[in-house]
Formats: structure tokens, C-alpha cells, sequence
């Protein structure tokens, strides 16, 4: 997310107690639609889905009562626009565990034009099969560029595509919130 | 492993850096040389090659990230490892990677360097990784094609991506390359892998020490050290070299020399010069044993030595890998500039 210096005048969208009530929805609908949480494995996109993925985990580890597996992915170099992008070092992927057979939830902060989701769906290929993939994410802006959509939203945002959607996470920012940028004029 | 129990992935990114420095890429076409980086570009590389070194772990160890670039290693110099870890380099991040062997080119016809060059652009190369026997071929191409350059070694100049690999090296095994007393011995005079390390190595804050017979150092790095870019201490004695030593690197005895009078003999060089587990013993306990290789296991370094406990030098090849893909990557375009997710 940038932290540009032009005047833009920002928006809270969700609060940190409407994160953690949409983390924990979203906690119920993926066990309820997979039929529990035995064969799912959670992989968050690096670098704000790793962190909610493993809040995902917690919540269902809580009210199922069971260790819920959960990974992270760093997908740079899976990317089709690498090349216009800035060279952010990235970050290590931690998949310690077979995705074979297993239904796999990738969990991001922002759906935009879904190339961050395509660019995690072919990495997924490069360490198994899975018999599933299904996608979790935050906040869901619009402006898709591919046929992708998600399986659990936790907020549904109209945006213009000048706008920014910026998700604040305590294990990264420091604390919770999702605002919206708008550029100034 | 559970939701519970496993450490967050992403503390890693926002803990402070290593060596106190933040990555930045400023955005290279070339890479030549490490006299004119920034810290900040080397941290940016190492970081890169860790998530690389991860792909190499991996059962399928390929990423489509370069899909459609070629690369041509042209080499007129022989070399094993440099050559070959680039092409592995490239063959995972999917590029397609060429070979061109001076010996068996056109330049045995009598073509130029920079007909070569021009050549393999128009051909098609993206990047064109190259060694040559002369000092500053690299830059002389550089500025004629279109292509990246990347310097594979030239003459007795520099090797920066044996530089960046002995970095990575040091930093893994180590946890930090600032502070660290680094002694680099034996034929330091013909040794591009010297040059291009204490660069590296001084812009990321280590100790240097440089070792050899006199001969085989540069003349007036023992009589005007004060006239040199860098702070180095310079010593033709082995014991006071390697006392304190964090990190040892032996070079090579280039036996291509070794007939030109430098030394008395083989035998005396080894005698006084070569790394054995008694002289490795005056360094820090656990000092990390270091060769760019090829090594003449028996001349600057005891074969106990090089496979030893301390010894990293396979690890120093596996690290080039990582370190090469991470350049290649870097060079393949990319802004200097955050325009957010």
C-alpha cells in the first residue's frame, strides 16, 4: 500500500471490531461450506493475507476445537506484471505441508484485478495438486481483470480506481483498519 | 503444525535489518562492478536470494518469472561454476539460457568482442553474461548494446556476483557482515574475487585484512594503503592475519603464474601461506573457512581444511545460484517507485 504525499482525504471503512466480526463470519462460512475443517488447509498471500489466514485459523481452531493448518505464499515471482512493478524484496512462502488432495483457502487482504489470486493459484501448482482452491478475502473492490471471484468476503467495497483501499494489520502496521484514499480534485 | 503453535511468518519483514541497512533498488541495468552500490542494493539482493535459495528446496524447482528472456553466458575465460550457475539460474526462473564458448565461436575467426556482442543482441539476448581475460571489457560493451551486462569476471578486476554469493554466504551463516573481521589470503595480486569482495565487503561495514607474499599484493596497497578507497589492513605475516578472524578466504594460487617468478616455489608458498588446521586454529573459534574455487587443495589451502566442519565452500556454490537468479530477477525491469498493490 502507498503512503503517497498528495493530499488525499481518507475514509475508515472497517474499524478493528468489524475485522474481527468479518474474520470470524468468514471462519464459520469456510467450515460450514467445506463440512468441517479436516481436509483445508488455510495459505495467506504474503504480505497482509498471511496474517489473517492464521487469524482465520485461530478462530476455527477455537470453535472446532482442532489444530487448523495454515501457510503462507509469497507469489512475486508467479506474477504476469512483475516487470512494472517496484523490486520489494520478497518475502520467504512457508508451505510446510502437502496441498495434494487437499481443499486449499487462500486468504488476501484486497480482491482487485485478481492477479495477485492468479499469480498464487499457479505457485499453489508448484507444490501439488489440490483438490480444491477456494478464495477468502477482506475487502472486495471491484475492477477485476480476470474471472476470478471470491468464496468469502468480509466487505464488499464500490471503488474508483483512483482510489486505494489500504489494510492495516497489527502484526505488520501495528494495529487494525481498512481506509479508503481518495486522491484529492 | 496448528494455528497455535507456529511463529508468524511475516515478523521477519518488519524486525529490524541485519546490518542496519534498509534494501532499496534503484533500478540497474548492469551489473559490473560493486564500487558504485549502495548498501542498500546489496541487502536488496541477499534478501532477494533467500526467497531463491527457498525455490532451489523446493520438489519443483521452477518459477515462471522470466518466461520468454534469453540469456547468453559468453565466456572467454574458462570457468565451471560461474557459467553453470548462472544457466541454472536462469533454466528455474524459466529463461531461456544460451551458451557461448569463446573457443569454439567465431572469435577463434578473429571477430571482436564487440562484433560478438552485437552479434548475440541482434540474436536476441536480454542479458549477456560475460567473463574476459581483460580488465573492463564489461563496461566497453556495456555501453554499446542494448542488452544487460553482467560481469562474470574480468582480467584481475572484479566478479561482483562472487562477491554478492560470499555476502550471502556470511550473512546466512553468520547473521550479520557488519563488524565482522574478514581475512582474505594468498594470491591477492591476480585476484578479481578479492577486489570485488573487499568492495562488498567495506560498503557493508566488515573488517578487512588482506594476506600474501609481497609479491602477490598489489605494490601500492602496501606502500600508500592511505591512497586506497577502502580501510584495509595489509599483512605479509599469516599469524597476525588471521588472529581474530571471523571469516577465512583462501584464493587460489593462479598456477598460470606461477611461473613468472613471483614465488620462489610452490613448496615455500605453501609452506608459509596455505591455510592447515593449525593456522585456521589462530583464527575465532567456529571462523567460517571459505574458497571461490577452483581450489588446489594441498597448495593455499590443507584438504582437511577445505572439508572440514568450518568450511562453507559447497554452500558458497549452492548460495551462487540463489544469489544469480536474484540478479537476473532485479535486472528483468521493475520501477523505482511504490505505486501500491
Amino acid at each position: 500500500m502507498s503512503e503517497q504525499g498528495t493530499a488525499t482525504s481518507r475514509r475508515s471503512l472497517m474499524s478493528a471490531e468489524e475485522i474481527r466480526r468479518a474474520l470470524s463470519r468468514m471462519a464459520h462460512e469456510i467450515v460450514e461450506r467445506n463440512g468441517g475443517i479436516e481436509h483445508v488447509v488455510l495459505v495467506g498471500i504474503h504480505t497482509r493475507g498471511v496474517p489473517l489466514a492464521r487469524r482465520i485459523a485461530r478462530l476455527i481452531s477455537e470453535f472446532e476445537e482442532r489444530p487448523v493448518t495454515v501457510g503462507g505464499l509469497d507469489v512475486t515471482f508467479y506474477r504476469d506484471d512483475h516487470q512494472s512493478r517496484v523490486k520489494l524484496p520478497a518475502g520467504p512462502s512457508d508451505m510446510p505441508f502437502d496441498v495434494e488432495g487437499r481443499a486449499v483457502v487462500l486468504v488476501d487482504d484486497v480482491l482487485y484485478t485478481g492477479r495477485s489470486v492468479r499469480a498464487a493459484m499457479d505457485a499453489l501448482r508448484d507444490y501439488g495438486r489440490p483438490r480444491m482452491i477456494q478464495l477468502a478475502v477482506l475487502i472486495d473492490r471491484g475492477h477485476r481483470e480476470l474471472p476470478i471471484r471470491a468464496d468469502y468476503v468480509g466487505k464488499n467495497v464500490p471503488t474508483a480506481r483512483a482510489e486505494v483501499v489500504e489494510v492495516k494489520v497489527s502484526e505488520v502496521d501495528g494495529r487494525d483498519e481498512v481506509v479508503l484514499d481518495k486522491p484529492a480534485g | 503444525m496448528t494455528a497455535t503453535e507456529r511463529p508468524p511468518a511475516v515478523t521477519a519483514q518488519v524486525q529490524a535489518p541485519p546490518d542496519g541497512v534498509r534494501p532499496f533498488w534503484r533500478g540497474r541495468k548492469h551489473i559490473l562492478d560493486l564500487d558504485d552500490w549502495q548498501p542498500g542494493e546489496i541487502v536488496q539482493v541477499l534478501d532477494t536470494a533467500i526467497a531463491m535459495k527457498q525455490i532451489l528446496a523446493r520438489p519443483v524447482k521452477k518459477v515462471p518469472t522470466l518466461r520468454g528472456k534469453t540469456i547468453v553466458t559468453a565466456f572467454y575465460e574458462s570457468s565451471t561454476r560461474t557459467r553453470i550457475s548462472f544457466e541454472v539460474a536462469a533454466k528455474v526462473m524459466s529463461a531461456d539460457a544460451v551458451n557461448m564458448t569463446a573457443s569454439t565461436s567465431s572469435a577463434t575467426k578473429g571477430e571482436s568482442l564487440r562484433d560478438t556482442v552485437h552479434t548475440l543482441r541482434a540474436i536476441g539476448a536480454d542479458i549477456i553474461v560475460m567473463r574476459h581475460p581483460q580488465s573492463g571489457a564489461p563496461w566497453v560493451v556495456a555501453e554499446q548494446v542494448g542488452a544487460s551486462i553482467i560481469n562474470g569476471g574480468d582480467g584481475w578486476h572484479a566478479h561482483p556476483t562472487q562477491a554478492l554469493l560470499d555476502l550471502y554466504t556470511m550473512r546466512e551463516r553468520l547473521g550479520r557482515i557488519k563488524g565482522l573481521q574478514v581475512t582474505i589470503l594468498g594470491d591477492v595480486l591476480h585476484s578479481r574475487v578479492a577486489r570485488s569482495n573487499i568492495w562488498g565487503l567495506s560498503l557493508m561495514g566488515a573488517d578487512v585484512t588482506v594476506c600474501g607474499p609481497p609479491t602477490l599484493l598489489p605494490r601500492d596497497w602496501v606502500t600508500a594503503p592511505e591512497r586506497l578507497p577502502w580501510k584495509l589492513r595489509v599483512e605479509e605475516r599469516i599469524e597476525p592475519a588471521l588472529e581474530g578472524a571471523d571469516v577465512v578466504m583462501a584464493l587460489r594460487l593462479q598456477s598460470e603464474r606461477q611461473h613468472s617468478g613471483l614465488i620462489p616455489s610452490v613448496r615455500e608458498y605453501c609452506k608459509l601461506y596455505a591455510l592447515n588446521s593449525e593456522r585456521l586454529a589462530m583464527a575465532n573459534p567456529g571462523a567460517l573457512v571459505m574458497h571461490p574455487g577452483p581450489m588446489n587443495e594441498g597448495v593455499e589451502i590443507a584438504p582437511d581444511v577445505a572439508h572440514g566442519v568450518q568450511s562453507v565452500i559447497e554452500e558458497q556454490v549452492t548460495n551462487g545460484v540463489a544469489i544469480r537468479m536474484a540478479l537476473l530477477y532485479l535486472l528483468s525491469g521493475g520501477t523505482a517507485r511504490l505505486d501500491g498493490e
